[in-house]
Parts: C-alpha cells; sequence; structure tokens
C-alpha cells in the first residue's frame, strides 16, 4: 500500500495521471502565474514534441534517446541499492573515449565504425563507475560523494582534450574535429535526424527488463536492493560483488549513451555535449519506479517535454527551463507520494530508533 | 608587473574565490554533521544569488541584497527539509529536484521580472572595505584586509563554527546525531529540532554564498551563476574532514588552484589548465580512500529516519 491509499494495481495509471496532470495543468499556470500567455507556449509545446512527423522523431526521439540510457543507468544503480548520481561523468567518460578512438590514425578513415565507438563509449563509462565502485567496496567511500567528484574531474578532462591533444587543427574553438561520416551512426528514417541509437536504447531496456525481471543476477540484483542484509544472510547473496556488478553495468549505460550521442548528434565532442541528460536521468528513472520498460516511457515523456521546451522558447518566448521546474516538481511529489522501497537496511539501519532489534548490525560483520 | 604584484593579486583572487566557498561549505558541514547530506546546495547558492539581484536592484542596498539572499537559501532549504525530514523523502533525490526547481525558478523568473534580453542592471554592491594597519602588510595584506564585508564574515563564521561545534552543549548534540541519532534521541536531545535548525542556518549561509557572487563580485545576475559552487562546497567538507578548519583551509586550497589559471596565464604559461582544476577533486577522492589519513564522514550519513 503507498501513501495515498491506492491499491497497488493501479498504482502506475495514478503515476501517470499525477504526470500528465501536472504537465497539462501545471505548466500552463505556472506560466500564467509567472505572467507569459499560456495559449501559445502550449501550442508550442506540442507542435515542437509531437505536432509532426519531423518533430517527433528529430525532436522526441532524439531527445529521448540519451535520457533513456541515463534512465536505465540510474535505474540498475538504485535497483542494487547504489546511489550512483554519476550518470553525467560517465557519459562524459564515454563521449571522450569513442572520440579518442574513432580519431586515432590507427583507426582514422580505413577502419572507421560506429561500432569501435560505442563499445569504447560503454568500457570507458564502466571505468569510470569502476573507479566509485572500488571506492565504495574497498574504503567504504559514499558514491554519492565520490560520483559528484569524478562528475567534475570528467568535466575538466573533456575540457582538457578539447584544448590539448583532441582540439580541431585550426586550434580556435574548444572542441574536437568532426568526425568522418563513416564513424557515424545510420540515419533510420528518410529526412529525419533519428539514428541507430534510439533502436539501441530501446534493445537495452528490454534486455534489461529480461534480465532483472527472469535470470538469477536479477533477482541477486533486486534482493539486494530491497534489503541487503536479508539478501546476504538468508540468500546468501555477495552483495559485494552484486552491487559492483550493478555499478559497473550501470556506468557502461552512461557511457554508451555519450558514445551515442557523439556519434548520431554532435559527430564532435565539446564541454556541452550533455546538457545535464546524466540529471535527468534520475528524474526518468524515478519516474518508472526503476522499471526498464517504464523507463522507455518516461523517457519519451521527458525527450518530448525538452524537445517542446526548444520549440516554447524559440515561437513563444517562454524560457526552456521552465521545463526545470516541471521535472523537479515530478521528483519531488513522486519521491513524496511514492517512497521507493529500496536500501531499507543499508540506508536506514541505524537511525531508526526502534524498527530493528538491538544487535542486528553484528549479526553479519 | 612585477612579481610582489603578481603574487598579492594571486593571494587576492584566492580570497575572493574562497569567500563563498567557505561560507556554502560551512553551511553544508552543519548539515552533514547532523547526519543530512544535502547535494541540493548548488540550488541553494543559485536562489541565493537571485535573491540578491531583488533585493540588491529594488532594495537599494547591498544589505538588503544580502538580506534576501539569505531568506532565498532558507526558503529553499525548508522545501528540502520538509521533504526528507519531514515527509520522509530520499535526501540525495530530494537535493538533486531542489537543484533543478531553483535552476529553473531563477531562470524563469528573471527573464519574467527583468526581460529576456538581461539589461545591464544596476545593483547596490557592496565594495572592498580595508582595515588600518593590517591590509599595509606586504604581499598579503591587501588580499586579506582589503576585501569586501562578506570576506570578514566569512572569517568569522570559520571560528564560530569550530567553536560552536566543539565548545558549546549544542554544537556536541549535534556532532551526536551525526554519529546516532537514535543515542541522541535516547539522550533527550531534539533530533529533529536541531536538524531543522541545521538545514535553516545552512540555508542562510548557502543563501549568503551566492549574494556574494552577485552582490561582491559580479554586479550582475546570470542564468545558472553558481557553476558548480554547490557541488565544489561538498567536496569541500569531505576535503576539511568535516571539521569547521579543516573546510576553511580545503576551500583555499580549491580556490588557489582555481586562481592559479589566471596566474599562469598572467606569466604567459601554456599549461593545461583544466587539469590543474581537476587536482583538488583527484586528491578529494585520495583523501576519501584513505591516502594521508582517512576522512571519516559522520557514522550515520545520507541514513534517513
Amino acid at each position: 500500500m503507498n501513501r495515498l491509499g491506492f491499491p497497488r494495481r493501479s498504482e502506475p495509471f495514478v503515476r501517470a495521471g499525477f504526470v500528465l496532470g501536472s504537465v497539462l495543468l501545471g505548466v500552463p499556470l505556472l506560466l500564467r502565474a509567472l505572467g507569459f500567455d499560456a495559449g501559445p507556449a502550449m501550442i508550442a509545446l506540442f507542435r515542437g514534441s509531437i505536432g509532426s512527423s519531423y518533430a517527433f522523431t528529430s525532436g522526441t526521439l532524439v531527445r529521448a534517446t540519451p535520457v533513456i540510457l541515463t534512465g536505465l543507468s540510474v535505474a540498475i544503480a538504485f535497483r542494487a541499492g547504489v546511489f550512483n548520481i554519476g550518470s553525467e561523468g560517465q557519459l562524459l567518460a564515454g563521449a571522450a573515449a569513442a572520440t579518442t578512438v574513432t580519431l586515432l590514425p590507427v583507426v582514422g578513415v580505413s577502419h572507421a565504425s560506429p561500432w569501435i565507438a560505442l563499445v569504447t563509449g560503454a568500457i570507458a563509462g564502466a571505468v569510470w563507475a569502476g573507479l566509485a565502485a572500488i571506492l565504495r567496496s574497498r574504503f567504504r567511500v559514499l558514491e554519492v560523494i565520490s560520483t559528484i567528484l569524478l562528475n567534475f574531474v570528467a568535466l575538466y578532462l573533456v575540457g582538457y582534450l578539447v584544448r590539448g591533444p583532441l582540439q580541431e587543427p585550426l586550434h580556435i574553438y574548444p572542441q574536437s574535429p568532426t568526425i568522418v561520416a563513416a564513424a557515424r551512426l545510420p540515419r533510420i528514417l528518410p529526412s529525419s535526424r533519428l539514428h541507430a541509437g534510439f533502436l539501441i536504447a530501446l534493445a537495452a531496456a528490454s534486455v534489461a527488463w529480461w534480465v532483472t525481471r527472469y535470470t538469477a543476477a536479477g533477482f541477486r540484483l533486486r534482493a539486494v536492493g530491497a534489503n541487503a542484509d536479508a539478501a546476504r544472510i538468508a540468500g546468501e547473496i555477495d552483495v559485494e560483488r552484486t552491487t559492483t556488478r550493478a555499478f559497473v553495468v550501470s556506468g557502461a549505460l552512461a557511457g554508451l549513451a555519450g558514445a551515442i550521442e557523439l556519434t548520431g548528434v554532435t559527430f564532435a565532442l565539446y564541454e556541452n555535449i550533455s546538457p545535464g541528460y546524466g540529471y535527468t536521468g534520475i528524474a526518468v528513472a524515478l519516474l518508472a519506479r526503476l522499471d526498464p520498460l517504464g523507463v522507455v516511457a518516461s523517457g519519451l515523456l521527458f525527450g518530448a517535454l525538452e524537445a517542446g521546451a526548444s520549440a516554447m522558447q524559440r515561437d513563444a518566448g517562454v524560457p526552456s527551463v521552465v521545463v526545470s521546474i516541471v521535472e523537479a516538481i515530478v521528483i519531488l511529489g513522486l519521491i513524496v507520494a511514492w517512497p521507493l522501497e529500496m536500501g531499507t537496511s543499508t540506508r536506514k539501519r541505524s537511525s531508526a530508533p526502534t524498527a530493528e532489534p538491538v544487535g542486528a548490525e553484528s549479526v553479519n560483520p | 608587473m612585477t612579481e610582489g604584484s603578481l603574487s598579492s593579486a594571486f593571494a587576492e583572487a584566492t580570497i575572493r574565490t574562497a569567500t563563498p566557498l567557505v561560507l556554502a561549505a560551512t553551511g553544508e558541514l552543519l548539515v552533514e554533521r547532523a547526519g543530512l547530506i544535502n547535494i541540493g546546495l548548488e540550488g541553494v547558492i543559485l536562489g541565493g544569488a537571485f535573491g540578491a539581484l531583488v533585493g540588491g536592484s529594488h532594495g537599494g542596498s547591498a544589505l538588503v541584497g544580502f538580506a534576501l539572499a539569505a531568506a532565498a537559501g532558507i526558503l529553499i532549504m525548508l522545501v528540502f527539509a520538509a521533504a526528507t525530514l519531514g515527509m520522509g523523502a530520499d535526501q540525495i533525490i530530494t537535493g538533486t529536484a531542489i537543484t533543478l526547481l531553483a535552476l529553473g525558478a531563477t531562470g524563469t523568473l528573471y527573464r519574467t521580472l527583468y526581460g529576456a534580453g538581461g539589461p545591464a542592471l544596476s545593483i547596490a554592491t557592496s565594495s572592498p572595505v580595508a582595515i588600518p594597519l593590517v591590509s599595509r602588510i606586504p604581499v598579503v595584506g591587501a588580499a586579506l584586509f582589503a576585501q569586501p564585508p562578506a570576506t570578514y564574515f566569512a572569517y568569522i563564521v570559520v571560528p564560530l563554527a569550530w567553536w560552536w561545534l566543539s565548545r558549546t552543549h549544542a554544537g556536541l548534540a549535534l556532532r551526536a546525531i551525526g554519529e546516532s541519532p537514535s543515542a541522541a534521541l535516547a539522550a533527550g536531545v531534539p533530533v529533529r529540532r536541531y536538524r531543522v535548525v541545521a538545514t535553516i542556518i545552512s540555508g542562510a549561509l548557502g543563501g549568503i554564498a551566492g549574494g556574494v557572487l552577485v552582490l561582491a563580485q559580479a554586479g550582475t545576475f546570470v542564468e545558472g551563476m553558481s557553476a558548480g559552487r554547490g557541488f565544489i562546497a561538498i567536496a569541500i567538507v569531505v576535503l576539511g574532514r568535516w571539521k569547521p578548519i579543516g573546510v576553511g583551509l580545503a576551500a583555499l586550497l580549491f580556490a588557489a588552484t582555481t586562481s592559479l589559471q589566471y596566474l599562469a596565464q598572467a606569466m604567459g604559461f601554456d599549461v593545461p589548465y583544466q587539469l590543474v582544476l581537476a587536482l583538488p577533486y583527484v586528491l578529494t577522492l585520495a583523501a576519501l580512500a584513505g591516502i594521508g589519513g582517512r576522512a571519516t564522514p559522520p557514522a550515520t550519513l545520507a541514513r534517513i529516519d
């Protein structure tokens, strides 16, 4: 039973209603309160996101691709009780590594292929998350803090690369040269910017759904996330190994998002390659209740919102950051109304005064 | 430029950069010692910067600006407290949300109130006040003692926080809450009240930090002008090992690496300064991993009642 007292089965519908309601009613009210003309703004929002097949494929779906992947990244980590808020840094690491390998003389023009870039990007994201995973398992460092730090290191690393070793040949702009056409992801629809990365994101979500639902690894992931102590004692699950694996897979998905953004959309590396996709991923994952297929749905919604917001700014003069307010309200509303049932043992343990018998922590040191 | 004036310019830039970081980090320190983690500090600073803009441009004095900056910071932290302490929402997710909220709200309100073009606003800024005698000390004198009043406020906040945390009953109680809320509760400490007070103080300090950016440095407001300082302040708390004096020193280190790039540019060195900027973060990670003595957070940090 949740906090609002709805029967469990209708929960997804109530949630979807809440989100759609806050977009359809909340945005116009917010705009009105801020003194904007809500009508034209809402029309622009819809036209820019679902108004035409071009807007839908080149706007919404292209925008949804990275946030579906970062949403999956966050969902898998959170499922295992790992608070990976470093998807942003892992995405940047993936984009940087994908650029580097694509521009290497060995790969260069002759062997250029987007697939090399994607694999490299995923590995780089996994390594970047792996650093935080090692700090967590070996040194008990809170991953919240280490991933914030690693986000900055990744950002500065990209800043260095695009001013140093990877800078475009004229050395004017802080960005890499454009990657050759052979290294780009193929477009999958005529007269649209939609690229194959969208299909990869869908495939990743399907695999993640199947693994978490039907495999032993997925069961361990959910068991550890729900109650690490119970998983360790009753299920004889190696908690450490499970969380580390989830962390690394989470990083790989974010790194993949970065490589896809490079090979499908920007074709060059620069510092602002991600307008906060890693952070949007947190909202996407929460809205989906950490369910991989739900992530696709909420990723599409956020993709539509962001694509629509750009049109709203262009056509109706409403600042697109207004979407951040909506995202924040959605997150706050969801987390207050439906607290996640995760990490009950690792995160709430010693501060819950009467919830557990004394000495519960010392059972398994 | 002579070597002397260059190093005093470097010292001056370091102190200037450190001021908002010290204020925000000290606020975060208090919250974390109470066992909470607010990763929405970025949003608090941004809210404070916007409050300072409104207060400074309409109130006509920097003092009004700082008052509104603190008020805006407190308001945002009350949202945090209501969600986490009041309704048991996760701190990390709430922190992420309030940063988004502040980013969206300040950006939208700015365009609503001041127009999309962003005309050059006249804000009552607070100019440096030189303290007689000590500001004449060679090299560091002007850097330390010819600063805007907010910097002197930061000089006071650090020892005050140290004294309060380590020498008063209330400070002891706050630290006890961070180590074990249940034990503190059993000992008769009003845990929730302490945590609310800590979030309010942190909101005020974070808001004032944002105010410094507008009123004592930039003289204007830019969307997203907090530019990651909230996250840097969280790193500073870690590197400062959750102690006020340590936080002050860590803030100076982070500020010095930022100022180093100006120094390098002035001296014509072509160093990849992005790598220099990344150094303090790597150092903080190393400190967390226990290199050079372990940095241990409060035992129940980021856990929920």
